[in-house]
């Protein structure tokens, strides 16, 4: 099975947000980058799925060269090949980050993959929609909210593929080839062994080199949300609080 | 003209308050059959809604974000509206997301307000409520989803209702090919107390140390009528199911009370509890964000405070407890 799987590298801030002085990023100087936790299951499962089927994991991040650190990332926990869509710098809006891996895949398209994997939303724009826009434009089925996802049929070319819903479980049974968008908690992902880390590092990355036109959505500044929270009120330390906690317990009407 | 997309959901037609404000006329678009068309169309009038398109098609009888998506399409192409709305939940926002690509339109998710004019100004959510983000949208129909939560219904009710909504049928043209992504089995979840919708939610992070160690907080939720949630550090320790994940990518609760037992604080597990009417905060570092941005907090280990606290309401309870 063929697999390609797309993420994206993403500020990991802690418990502060600090913005850029013109408002239209996060300030990174100080923070690390990550992929969503979406996207770290779905090549977990690409992984998985190849170790049982037998094919290739590509992965594959549009945006500035840097994006390398997390294809590497991804090469670590087990996949084969890497592939760099150079956009630059600047935050692209989701039509044009769809166009870019679009292109992406035209080009790789000697190979044809049969399961393209997204993450339902990307941990820091969440615009919900990249992967619908990919797969429509590929002529490809896709269904999204994904936590389960397995190979079905005699000759193994359907997916049953399962989602969480409030009321309980809902089964898709869609045919190979498919895309679908997963989120958290579908696998638990591995942790990159040392010396899938350092094969990691040497690997040669695809790069593909791409200027999407922008598409109708335009950022204009990002804002801090108002938080007019009050400083906490102490009720004590260790275990003498208990009375205090009981108190407010009960006063909340929780007890 | 702007058209709302409705459904027989609580909540649903909460987004006519926010169409309202981007301009009028509002007209109301809903999948299903003539007779739900007429159930929706008797709440509608209540609302001042004159107009309801009901898509129908066979193979929109269950769900199928395919066929829905390319009806929605078909639906806009042929009213040409300024604008569509949608509520931003998982069918919500799927189904926007694919009438989008097949018209080939942009969307704009997770909007709190919008300004109507050419191009509409919008304020969007990032990183679940991390953010907030001002945004241009230019499009000949412009589509946005409104985060949960975020359209208020206080508007609505100082719309007068019409004499009568009006159902206009409209039936899509869909390949068969579509029904491939249609639900194909369904199952139930079993009752008992579920994270999303628990009033208390005694939550544990890495400060809990094991998995051993949510003992005491399943002790102290089932004493509160609660449920268990908890960092994605115990998700990732496999301490704790993915299911009880609060946060960014587990699940985003609004409980009246939120007890956080050795939690950072960290803004990808902020805006899963933010929403909660009160947070108590239990964590041996003061100067942890959880801790200074709850509103009550104890300073001190999980393993002293939480036996403690489940004592004293045993206690207080009467011996026979
Ligand atoms: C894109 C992205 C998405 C994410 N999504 C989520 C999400 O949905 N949910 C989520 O939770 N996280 C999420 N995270 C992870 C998040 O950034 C933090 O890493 C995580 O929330 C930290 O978990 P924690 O508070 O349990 O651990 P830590 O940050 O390590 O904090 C542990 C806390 O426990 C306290 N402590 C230690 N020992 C004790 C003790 N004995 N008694 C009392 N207190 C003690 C410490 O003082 C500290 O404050 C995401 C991260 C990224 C990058
Ligand atoms: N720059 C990117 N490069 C590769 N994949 C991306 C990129 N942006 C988004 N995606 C994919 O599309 C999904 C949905 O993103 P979004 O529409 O921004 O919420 C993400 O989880 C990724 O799998």
């Amino acid at each position: 099975m063929e697999v390609l799987v797309c993420v994206k590298r993403v500020p990991a801030p802690g418990a502060k947000v600090p913005l850029t002085e013109d408002a239209q990023d996060i300030d990174t100087r100080h923070l690390g980058f990550t992929i969503g936790p979406h996207e770290e299951c779905a090549v977990e499962e690409a992984v998985r799925l190849v170790e049982a089927h037998g094919g290739h994991v590509t992965v594959l991040a549009a945006g500035p060269p840097e994006v390398a650190e997390q294809l590497r990332y991804a090469l670590a926990m087990g996949a084969d090949r890497g592939v760099l869509v150079d956009t630059g710098a600047a935050e692209l809006d989701p039509e044009a980050t769809a166009a870019a891996v679009v292109h992406a895949i035209r080009t790789l398209d000697a190979e044809p993959f049969d399961l393209v994997l997204f993450g339902n939303e990307s941990a820091d724009a969440g615009h919900y929609q990249v992967g619908i826009r990919v797969a429509c434009e590929l002529g490809l089925p896709i269904v999204g909210g994904i936590k389960g996802i397995d190979v079905d049929g005699a000759a193994g070319d359907r997916l049953r593929l399962r989602r969480d819903v409030a009321t309980g479980v809902e089964v898709y049974e869609v045919p190979l080839p498919t895309a679908a968008a997963v989120k958290e908690g579908l696998n638990l992902p591995r942790y990159p062994t040392m010396p899938g880390r350092l094969k990691a590092r040497k690997a040669q990355l695809l790069t593909i080199p791409f200027e999407p036109a922008a598409g109708g959505l335009r950022k204009v500044r990002l804002r801090q949300p108002h938080d007019d929270r009050e400083a906490a009120i102490v009720l004590g330390h260790g275990a003498a609080a208990a009375p205090a906690v009981v108190d407010v317990l009960e006063e909340l009407g929780a007890v | 003209m702007l058209l709302t997309v409705v459904d027989e959901q609580p909540g649903s037609l909460d987004t006519l308050g926010m169409a309202r404000t981007i301009g009028t006329p509002v007209a109301a678009v809903a999948f299903g059959t003539a007779a739900d068309g007429a159930k929706l169309a008797d709440e509608l009038v209540k609302h001042g809604v004159g107009t309801l398109h009901l898509i129908s098609h066979e193979l929109l009888t269950d769900y199928a974000p395919e066929a829905f998506g390319e009806a929605l399409a078909q639906l806009i192409a042929r009213l040409r509206p300024e604008g569509v709305i949608a509520t931003g939940d998982d069918r919500g926002a799927e189904v926007m997301a694919q009438a989008a690509a097949r018209a080939r339109l942009p969307l704009a998710t997770q909007c709190v307000s919008v300004t109507g004019g050419d191009p509409w100004q919008l304020t969007r959510i990032r990183g679940g409520g991390m953010l907030l983000e001002d945004a241009e949208l230019t499009a000949a129909t412009k589509l946005i989803t409104v985060a949960p939560g975020a359209a208020g219904a206080a508007e609505i009710s100082e719309v007068r209702a019409v004499d009568e909504c009006v159902v206009e049928a409209f039936t899509p043209e869909l390949a068969p090919e579509l029904a491939r992504t249609r639900v194909v089995a369904r199952t139930t979840r079993g009752d008992g107390v579920s994270l999303a919708t628990a009033e208390v939610v005694v939550s544990g992070g890495r400060g809990v140390g094991s998995a051993a160690g949510y003992a005491v907080l399943e002790e102290l939720a089932g004493l509160l009528g609660g449920a268990v949630g908890c960092s994605r550090v115990a998700t990732n320790n496999g301490w704790r199911p993915h299911s009880d994940q609060v946060g960014l990518t587990g699940t985003k609760i609004s409980p009246k009370l939120y007890i956080a037992c050795g939690i950072s604080g960290a803004t990808q597990h902020w805006v899963g509890c933010m929403d909660a009417a009160a947070i108590l905060a239990v964590n041996t570092d003061p100067e942890a964000p959880m801790v200074t941005r709850a509103t009550y907090a104890v300073i001190g280990d999980v393993h002293d405070v939480l036996p403690a606290v489940v004592a004293e309401i045993r206690a207080r309870a009467g011996p026979r407890r």
